[in-house]
């Protein structure tokens, strides 16, 4: 199926809905009083939204808009996991304090719906323009959206570094671009790959192509050394706007590096496997890539006091994890990655979930300010995030354990046990420092002036929810990895 | 009977539910909720006892379900010789152990909830027929474990707790790592023991660093030198009930694993490695812990070295390979967990009568707590091997079979004996024989409830001590299947 602009409106609906919330947002936001309304708003425009794009499970597939984009089970795959982040970053917003002080909160909600879109687009992008788009409309949004706490300066540095660092990443990536563009003549997935495979492109320079637009999915999902700016962009941005930078913008750029990767520049090799182009050993440099990925991150994140700092390098050390998953070149690797990134998505959004209903009640957001936490009213928090941060580590029986394991066991299957040893020792580094907040939590005692911790309506149910998953894949995953199962198949054409 | 084994793992996990559900203060509630969920194991483990068949070497009470069926993961219990020791053990010393939980008043509903998940990763880790369910619940107990030191433990808990647990998941790493290889090493992909079993190991050169990763995520377990450090922490600074725990069954998970994974999938890895790193190890691990113990003031800290002693025995009396030897180790690590469980029991009555454990503050308690001195002498002599009680046959039984195969180790493992009962008649001389100490005069006599807890293992000392049949009719067939597949290796 290859359609035309207006032809393809028809399988469009999951992004229609949500460019008319954003309208309507932005709209409604100039003439309503009562603003936590728009919350509900972009609440109901995300959930329609997940709604037409889980109807597109099974559906037809192919290319749309003059093949700008494509329409398969892992384009759907990666849209309804992003609509749920969205779902659940608003949800998570009704009850931040920090989105309560902001004056344009209908601004707050449509960016944040506009990110969602831009995700949407890079998860199905099948053109390198189309690619470059999506990744910086996503981008760009998510600058605003890091200096959002206008009075705060911490905020205001940290969006500026992203913005620079991602300047930079961006611009490196779109020079790779160039050179493909150069040695393939074309722009299209299709085509880049039919040039690649049949013809002889010089493999040094299509080396250095691939290096150069790696850099831009690097940054996107913070491996080494694209990861400086998470650290100090997690900590400055308001708490849901981390939490959907660390779970859904991380998702993007694995969505979008795994298409650009395997289909675009691999081949299918049948049983499963895939193949490198002969000569352009990028698995190789992934491989060492995800070493020392997960290591320094871990390492970094053994030292940090501040929560959001600590959860953003260990988000460093699970991108170096998911990467296993990617240096396989099997379906196995790429079943391990989605599925990762749905217990990644359940457990470290819980985690910054709990961060914000402490930081919400005390206006602390580090490890001291978590002391005692269970004793002083916040035993449901505290027990949430045990099981999310056990769960983070990998301890059975937890999703995270899980996720691992079809990790481990795909890198294992190759037969690179240096790379799985790497891994499970790290597993052992990180949880000193998860056990460490757990200790905090459980083990210490509460001092006079650390206030109670209440639950709101909103956090509360969210978080029994993710709790709920995070345990529940723990025991039983087999209808999820079907699910994933079904969803890796690309539409080449 | 069909799901047997199901229902004594799983019926406290039901009991942490109900736990859960009840109120906070409630803690009477909460404590009999605990028994009532710890006492069906226990008549389910005599039943099991009772029908066991003596005459089948193999595996019993298998219970299989799909789990994970895309993964080839199922849910595969069943037990055989080696396993329906541990599975008494554990069923035994949860129940007793709740009693000797009767006096935690912080956080009762916490505390009760944790042990009885402990519980159900126990069982099911000596039940587990497939490797990742094994996995499972080996990790499963490391949870409450943390908490229970960390949160119910002594003044240096935390770092206790944190020790145990990089220790234990460190090992569990590398066992991830060998489990994952031996799942793509069989076609179809499988976790089943049973299978792995048939397929003896089928990784080529890899098989030996699988055998010493596997051995290494043991070995933290029994604890073997050198990776024994975290136990005396864990076991000074851990509540009573949880150092009984721990050294009366944690412990006997690091020989069990290595019998259960390392000499059946691994025979002929196991044959060529074994007396470095079991009969060696394990005759050091004897001596260096007897001379640890020696040098202790802690009454504790010695019961923990004694531990690591006595574990020795069992490392030695596996490695011989003779009938004698390891009928000996596994009779060893039943009347080890009796043993040291009693000693800790004991060390608690006193603990929380003088709130501390010092060897040399006490002196001539014998005249002030008679009862008390008297189970305390059974226990002692007991560990020190003193004929007529249990563990004078299991460690005989291993010096025996060590002697034919390794003679100069079993000449160490048998003069360490005059170590313990000098470290143990020491410490008992010390602490109950001599001037009464004025400060003690008034200490209370054990209570009915202490006693409760440590007569039923006296009662199993003495009887093992002369009729040891009880227990080495229930292994002998499975321990010599075992046995020969290894022997046929040599």
């Amino acid at each position: 199926m290859d359609l035309g602009n207006l032809g393809s409106l028809a399988y469009f609906w999951p992004e229609l809905v949500l460019v008319a919330t954003i309208l309507v947002v932005f709209v409604v936001d100039l003439f309503v009083e009562d603003k936590e309304r728009l919350g509900d708003l972009a609440l109901a425009g995300a959930g329609l939204s997940l709604l037409a794009a889980s109807r597109q499970f099974g559906g037809e597939t192919g290319w749309l808009f003059s093949r700008m984009i494509v329409l398969d089970p892992f384009a759907v795959f990666f849209k309804v996991l992003f609509a749920l982040a969205a779902i659940a970053i608003v949800w998570m917003s009704l009850d931040s304090r920090e989105v309560r002080s902001f004056r344009s909160q209908g601004e707050y909600y449509g960016l944040l719906l506009t990110a969602t879109l831009g995700m949407y687009l890079m998860a199905a992008a099948s053109n390198l323009l189309m690619a470059y788009l999506s990744l910086e409309l996503l981008s760009l949004v998510s600058y605003v959206l890091t200096g959002y706490l206008r009075h705060d300066r911490r905020s205001g540095e940290a969006a500026l570094k992203y913005l620079i660092y991602g300047g930079v990443a961006s611009g490196t990536m779109i020079y790779g671009m160039s050179w493909i563009f150069g040695l393939t003549g074309s722009m299209d997935f299709a085509a880049i790959h039919a040039e690649l495979f049949s013809g002889s492109p010089d493999r040094l320079t299509a080396f250095v192509a691939l290096v150069l637009v790696l850099a831009g999915f690097g940054f996107k999902i913070a491996v080494v050394p694209f990861h400086m700016w998470a650290p100090d962009v997690y900590h400055g941005a308001p708490i849901p706007v981390t939490a959907f930078l660390a779970v859904a913008s991380k998702a993007a750029g694995f969505a979008l590096a795994i298409r650009f990767f395997y289909p675009v520049v691999s081949e299918m090799a049948g049983d499963g496997t895939w193949k490198f182009l002969a000569g352009l050993d990028w698995p190789q440099l992934l491989l060492v890539l995800s070493m020392v990925t997960m290591t320094l991150g871990n390492l970094a994140a053994l030292s940090q006091q501040n929560l959001k700092r600590l959860l953003a390098y260990s988000s460093v050390a699970h991108a170096g994890y998911t990467l296993m998953g990617l240096v396989v070149l099997s379906d196995e690797g790429l079943r391990a990655v989605l599925f990762y990134l749905v217990v990644y998505y359940l457990m470290n959004l819980g985690a910054f979930l709990v961060v914000m209903i402490v930081a919400n009640a005390t206006g602390r957001e580090d490890i001291d300010g978590m002391r005692g936490l269970a004793w002083r009213g916040g035993a449901a928090p505290a027990v949430a995030m045990s099981v999310f941060l056990f769960s983070l580590t990998g301890i059975p029986p937890l999703a995270g354990f899980v996720g691992k394991f079809y990790l481990f066991a795909a890198v294992v299957e190759r037969e690179l046990y240096f790379l799985a040893l790497v891994g499970v020792l790290n597993s052992v580094v990180s949880l000193y420092y998860y056990a460490r907040i757990v200790k905090t939590m459980f083990l210490d005692f509460p001092e006079a002036g650390d206030g109670t911790v209440r639950v709101g309506l909103h956090s509360g149910s969210l978080l029994w929810g993710l709790v709920a998953g995070t345990v529940v894949l723990g025991v039983y995953w087999a209808p999820v990895v079907g699910l994933v199962d079904r969803s890796l198949r690309f539409w080449i054409g | 009977m069909d799901h047997l084994l199901s229902s004594m793992t799983f019926i406290p996990l039901v009991g942490v539910a109900i736990i859960l559900l009840l109120p906070r203060q409630a803690h009477n509630a909460i404590k009999w909720t605990a028994v009532a969920a710890t006492t069906p194991p226990l008549v389910l483990a005599v039943w099991l006892y009772l029908n066991f068949d003596r005459t089948h070497p193999g595996f019993q009470f298998v219970e299989r379900a799909a789990w994970i069926p895309a993964a080839n993961i199922e849910y595969h219990m069943g037990i055989d010789g080696v396993s329906v020791t541990m599975v008494l053990l554990t069923a035994l010393l949860c129940f007793l152990c709740i009693f000797a939980s009767w006096g935690i008043d912080k956080g009762v509903k916490g505390y009760f909830a944790l042990f009885l998940l402990l519980d159900t990763g126990m069982m099911g880790v000596f039940c587990a027929l497939d490797f990742f369910l094994f996995f499972v619940f080996w990790e499963v107990m490391l949870l409450p474990m943390y908490f229970l030191i960390g949160i119910w433990g002594g003044p240096r808990r935390v770092y206790a707790a944190i020790k145990f647990f990089l220790y234990t998941l460190l090992g569990s790493a590398l066992m991830l790592i060998v489990m994952l290889a031996l799942y793509y090493s069989v076609e179809p992909h499988t976790f089943d023991m049973t299978k792995l079993m048939e397929a003896h190991g089928s990784l080529g050169r890899l098989s030996m660093w699988a055998w010493l990763a596997l051995f290494i995520g043991f070995a933290i377990k029994i604890p073997a030198f050198p990776f024994h450090t975290w136990l005396p922490d864990a076991h000074v600074e851990a509540p009573t009930a949880i150092s009984v725990i721990l050294a009366g069954i944690l412990l006997k998970m690091g020989t069990y694993g290595i019998l259960r994974i390392n000499y059946s999938i691994f025979p002929e890895e196991t044959a060529q490695l074994a007396f470095w790193c079991l009969a060696a190890l394990g005759a050091w691990n004897i001596v260096y812990g007897a001379l640890c113990a020696m040098a202790q003031k802690d009454l504790k800290k010695l019961v923990a070295y004694s531990s690591i002693s006595h574990m020795g025995y069992v490392m030695l009396g596996m490695a011989s390979f003779t009938p004698q030897g390891i009928n000996g180790a596994v009779l060893q690590m039943f009347n080890h967990g009796t043993i040291t469980a009693m000693l800790f029991l004991l060390v608690g009555v006193i603990y929380d009568r003088a709130h501390h454990r010092d060897i040399d503050g006490f002196g001539g308690l014998a005249s002030v707590m008679p009862v008390y001195t008297g189970v305390t002498a059974v226990a002692f002599f007991a560990a020190l091997g003193l004929p007529g009680l249990s563990a004078f046959i299991s460690e005989a039984l291993v010096l025996l079979g060590s002697w034919g195969r390794y003679p100069e180790l079993a000449i160490v493992g048998a003069s360490a004996v005059i170590l313990t009962a000098g470290y143990m008649l020491w410490a008992l001389q010390r602490i109950y024989l001599g001037p009464v100490n004025e400060k003690y005069r008034n200490l209370p006599e054990i209570n009915g409830r202490e006693l409760f807890t440590l007569l039923p293992l006296a009662a199993i000392v003495v009887v093992l001590g002369v009729y040891p049949h009880a227990v080495l009719d229930l292994m002998r067939l499975s321990l010599e299947q075992l046995n020969q597949t290894v022997l046929v290796h040599f």
